[in-house]
Formats: C-alpha cells, sequence, structure tokens
C-alpha cells in the first residue's frame, strides 16, 4: 500500500508562529523503538490532537515535548529555540509556560486537592497565602469543583474528579501551552463531555495552544483544530512515516486510507483478522 | 568451501559473571551520580522548611520507639549472653565495660543502622517508588519542581543528620538494658559495672560509633532514594525496588562497617601512637 504524504500541511500557516516543534525526533527504548523521524509543527493557539492506537508512543511524544524523557535522536524546540542549545535556567523558565495534565492525574496523594492546586504557586511564585487561596478557588470553580473538595485527599475523589483537578492544576500557573495525556480515558460519557468542554473553555478564556493525546473520538471532534494520527511502527515498513494522517478532525472521518478510517470508526474486523493470521 | 564459523556460546560461566560485573559497574556509576546530584542541590538551597520539619519528623521522632526498642534488647541479650564467660573467669564486674564498649562502638551504630535501612529505607524506596509508577515525580517536574531537591534533599539530610542521634539513642537505651540486666537480674555491684565502663570506654570509642551513623545514614538515604527513581513498573516494580533498597542498604552498611573500622583503628594509633597496632 502507498499512500502520498505530500498533501498533510504539517505547517498549518493558518495559526501563529510555531511554539512547539519537532524535529526527526526519535525515542527507543532498549531494543525497542517508539518513535521513529517524528517531525510536527504545532502553531500558537492551535489545538492538536493526536491519535492512534494503544502503544504507537503518542503519550512518549509528549512527555519528550515536556522535556520529561529525552529523545534518541533529533530534538523539540520550544518557541523556536531547540532544548539542545538552551541551558537548565533557560529550560525551567520555559517550562512554567507549559501545563501538563496527565493521563491518571497525578495527583500527589499526600496532599489535599488544595495543596495540589497551590503547588506550582508555591514553588515558582512570590505570591502571599491570600493570593494563592484566590487563585486556586478560582481555578477549582473554572473546573466545576465545589469549595468542600479542597480539602479532601485524591484517594477521597473519583475518576472524573480527580481528572479536574489535575486540570485545574495544571491551569494555576496561566500556562501559555496545555498538555493533555489522554484526559478522558476511563470516564464516563457525561464525564467526558465535561472534559471537552472544560478544555473548549480554557482556550476561549485565554489564548493557549493545546495538544490533546487521545483515543475519544468525541474529543477530536470537539476540540481538535487539527488530527495527527501515529502508528505503531511495528505495523510499519521501515521507508514508510509513522504519522499515518495530518488534517481536520472532518477529513479523518472522512479519509479513505484504512488504517485511519478504521481506527476513527474504531472497526476491528481486519484487525482481528490479523491476530487470528498471527 | 569457506567453512561456517562456529557459534560462540553466550550464556556460560564467564558471560554471565561479566554481565553482573557490567551491570554492577553500572549501578555504582549512576548511584555516584545521583548522589552529585544531590550534593548539587544541596549546595543550590534547600527544600521550603514544611517540606524538611515533614520529613525530618517522620524519619526521626517516629523511629525513636524503634531504636529504643532495638537498643534495650541488644543490652539485655548482651549481659544475659556474656554473664557465664565472665563469671567462669570471676570478672563479672567487668562485664559492664565489655557491653557498653561493643555498643558504643559496633553493635549501636550498626544494629540502629540495619533497623533504620528496613523501617526507613523501605518505606522511601516505597514511596518514591509508587511516586514514579503513578507519574507524581514527572508531576513535580511538569510544576517547575526538581524532584532530587524536594524529594531527595530532605529525605537525605534528615537521615545523614538524625540517625546519629537515633544511634545515640539506641546506645544508651542499650547501656541502660545491660545495666538492668546486669545489676537487677543477675547482680553485679552497680559501682563497679560504672567504674570499669568508664575505664574501659574512650570518647574516642563515642565518637567513633558515631561517626560512623553519618555514612550509614548517608548510605540508606542514597541508596533507597535511588531505588525509589528507578523504580521498575507496577506493584512488582515498587515491592522489588523496596527489597533492593533494603538489601543494598544493609551491604552498604557492613562494607562501610568495615572500612571505617580499619580507617579508626588505623587513626587511632596515628593519634596516640602504640608500638602494638594492628595496622
Amino acid at each position: 500500500m502507498s499512500i502520498d504524504f505530500s498533501h498533510f500541511d504539517l505547517s498549518a500557516a493558518a495559526f501563529g508562529a510555531p511554539v512547539i516543534e519537532l524535529r526527526g525526533l526519535s525515542r527507543s527504548f532498549g531494543m525497542q523503538t517508539v518513535l521513529r523521524d517524528i517531525s510536527l509543527v504545532v502553531p500558537r493557539g492551535e489545538t492538536l490532537a493526536v491519535i492512534g492506537e494503544s502503544g504507537c508512543g503518542k503519550s512518549v511524544m509528549l512527555k519528550i515535548v515536556m522535556k520529561m524523557l529525552e529523545p534518541s535522536r533529533g530534538d523539540v524546540c520550544w518557541f523556536g529555540k531547540p532544548l539542545r542549545q538552551r541551558n537548565e535556567l533557560d529550560i525551567h523558565r520555559d517550562r512554567l509556560k507549559f501545563g501538563y495534565l496527565f493521563q491518571s492525574a497525578a495527583l500527589f496523594d499526600s496532599m489535599t486537592v488544595f495543596e495540589n492546586v497551590a503547588f506550582g504557586l508555591r514553588q515558582n511564585t512570590g505570591m502571599s497565602d491570600a493570593q494563592i487561596t484566590q487563585i486556586v478557588h478560582d481555578r477549582l470553580r473554572d473546573v466545576g469543583l465545589p469549595m468542600t473538595a479542597s480539602s479532601k485527599k485524591p484517594a477521597e475523589l473519583s475518576g472524573g474528579m480527580k481528572k479536574r483537578v489535575g486540570l485545574a492544576r495544571a491551569l494555576a500557573l496561566s500556562p501559555e501551552i496545555v498538555l493533555y495525556d489522554e484526559p478522558t480515558t476511563g470516564l464516563d460519557p457525561i464525564m467526558t463531555d465535561i472534559i471537552n468542554e472544560l478544555i473548549l473553555r480554557t482556550r476561549e478564556r485565554q489564548p493557549v495552544t493545546s495538544i490533546v493525546v487521545t483515543h475519544e473520538m468525541s474529543t477530536v471532534r470537539k476540540v481538535a483544530d487539527r488530527v495527527v494520527m501515529l502508528y505503531p511502527l511495528s505495523r510499519l515498513r521501515p521507508e514508510e512515516p509513522q504519522i499515518v494522517f495530518a488534517g481536520t478532525a472532518a477529513e479523518a472521518f472522512s479519509t479513505s486510507d484504512p488504517r485511519v478510517s478504521q481506527f476513527v470508526h474504531g472497526q476491528a474486523r481486519e484487525r482481528l483478522q490479523e491476530l487470528a493470521a498471527a | 568451501m569457506a567453512s561456517v564459523p562456529a557459534l560462540k556460546p553466550t550464556n556460560t560461566l564467564v558471560h554471565q559473571l561479566g554481565q553482573a560485573v557490567v551491570e554492577m559497574t553500572v549501578a555504582v556509576g549512576d548511584l555516584a551520580l545521583f548522589a552529585a546530584q544531590v550534593v548539587r542541590q544541596i549546595l543550590m538551597g534547600l527544600p521550603r522548611r514544611g517540606v524538611m520539619t515533614q520529613t525530618f519528623y517522620e524519619i526521626g521522632v517516629r523511629s525513636i520507639p524503634v531504636v529504643g526498642v532495638t537498643g534495650l534488647f541488644i543490652g539485655m541479650v548482651l549481659a544475659i549472653q556474656a554473664y557465664d564467660q565472665f563469671h567462669f573467669l570471676h570478672m563479672e564486674t567487668k562485664l559492664g565495660a565489655a557491653i557498653n564498649a561493643s555498643l558504643v562502638r559496633e553493635l549501636g551504630p550498626t544494629l540502629a543502622a540495619v533497623m533504620l535501612a528496613g523501617r526507613v529505607g523501605s518505606a522511601m524506596a516505597a514511596e518514591l517508588g509508587t511516586m514514579r509508577v503513578t507519574e507524581q515525580i514527572d508531576a513535580l517536574k511538569a510544576l517547575g519542581a526538581n524532584p532530587v531537591q524536594y524529594l531527595v534533599v530532605p529525605r537525605f539530610l534528615a537521615c545523614f543528620l538524625l540517625i546519629p542521634l537515633l544511634t545515640a539513642i539506641a546506645d544508651a537505651i542499650g547501656i541502660l538494658g545491660g545495666w538492668m540486666i546486669g545489676s537487677q537480674v543477675l547482680g553485679i555491684d552497680s559501682f563497679y559495672w560504672w567504674l570499669h565502663s568508664k575505664e574501659f570506654i574512650a570518647i574516642y570509642d563515642v565518637q567513633c560509633g558515631l561517626t560512623k551513623s553519618f555514612f550509614f545514614g548517608g548510605a540508606i538515604a542514597l541508596i533507597s532514594c535511588y531505588q525509589g527513581f528507578h523504580c521498575g513498573a507496577g506493584a512488582e516494580g515498587v515491592g522489588q525496588a523496596s527489597t533492593r533498597s533494603f538489601v543494598w542498604s544493609f551491604i552498604a552498611i557492613l562494607v562501610l562497617d568495615f572500612f571505617l573500622g580499619v580507617f579508626q583503628s588505623g587513626l587511632y594509633y596515628v593519634l596516640w601512637p602504640d608500638p602494638v597496632s594492628l595496622f
């Protein structure tokens, strides 16, 4: 199967200057390569959805963007400057412009909800307790959590509440870029829609650039300006690029590429045949 | 026809030994880099007082009962075990000196450190390992905190500074335990018990024991935090990190005890020259 990738508009010129750029990014864990030669530009103000099967390297890519993991090859640029050319202080300063919502929310379980949301403010700003309290209450209200939740520990919260606290924490420092790692995974449809709404509202309230790693096509439809699909390397030929689709959500749903259409429509018949043959 | 080269076996005992040596060297190198990172973070500034206080309380204050019980029973067991030999030599009154010297110089620091490697070290490895597995360490980075400074520095300082204090407590309670059995159960005169203890135990012995415990504390903290930070995935990974932290801390305590013992004995004869020196 041969597909022409030349029509993919990876620069997305409709938006502002690039704030995140991946240049020939590869990442291996031991002998296993998860990402191969990924190049991608995310312009200011765009919401980019990254879709793909489990294990295709979406979350790894997001962690490399946030510099929580180092790439094996290639580089990441923040605001046009490659990370390899920056010193630690410079990276630390710019990292505060990012908010990150973890797949599992990753709340600090020894702290209350209030302390979780206040953590970044306490750690990085010289704000008074009164100012911090005000911001924490504002953020909790923004994500629809009652003030009574602020004294609870993460173990006392439901999955949806944890995600919302994680979002409040990610937004506490008013980031310019928000990275969402599977924000709706494991949530019921109502809570999924609430999180999707919160992502949209965040963008309306302040001009943020977002990357949303997700499996949920309802999230893609609702929040994405552009969609990129990664494909597992184990099922690609060496010469094929790992990004098998880049375009709008509408294009993703109408594409003739069976790899993309099977994923977005959730059709497993061919995969089941492949698995049976294997 | 060209001959086909014979395949070399790659799983011989020599290969396995080589692999183990390589892995050990890498682990020691990693640990040294980790320790350098901790020292660098300490020099760059300490975490907030609230974080330090909580860690010091958890590691220091909450360990007092454990080291107290450890010290008490070491002293009492030594008195019971050694009494017959001293009685046979008609040297019962010297029993206190022997118990107290061995407690202060060797058994107090070593057994208190082993007990703390179990109580504090395993808990630290499990806690940090769980934080690694649940992405809380990544979350710290994402929120602009340095995980080594926030998580390791307080634990390292607490172990380094408080384990010597806990050792002193274990020593004191152990001495009292030995005396209690010696004087109240075995009937040894308290006056001679303390007199001989005073004659045989120099301040240098106390210093040696406490100096060792600074090293033990630092080693327990570094090994346990390192294991937590490099924990494998899932509950199994956390369990393994916790077990490895105790095993490696225990080995480190014994190895350090030997080398520090050699050094301290050598130093003694440098400070107070004596013709009969072992080293």
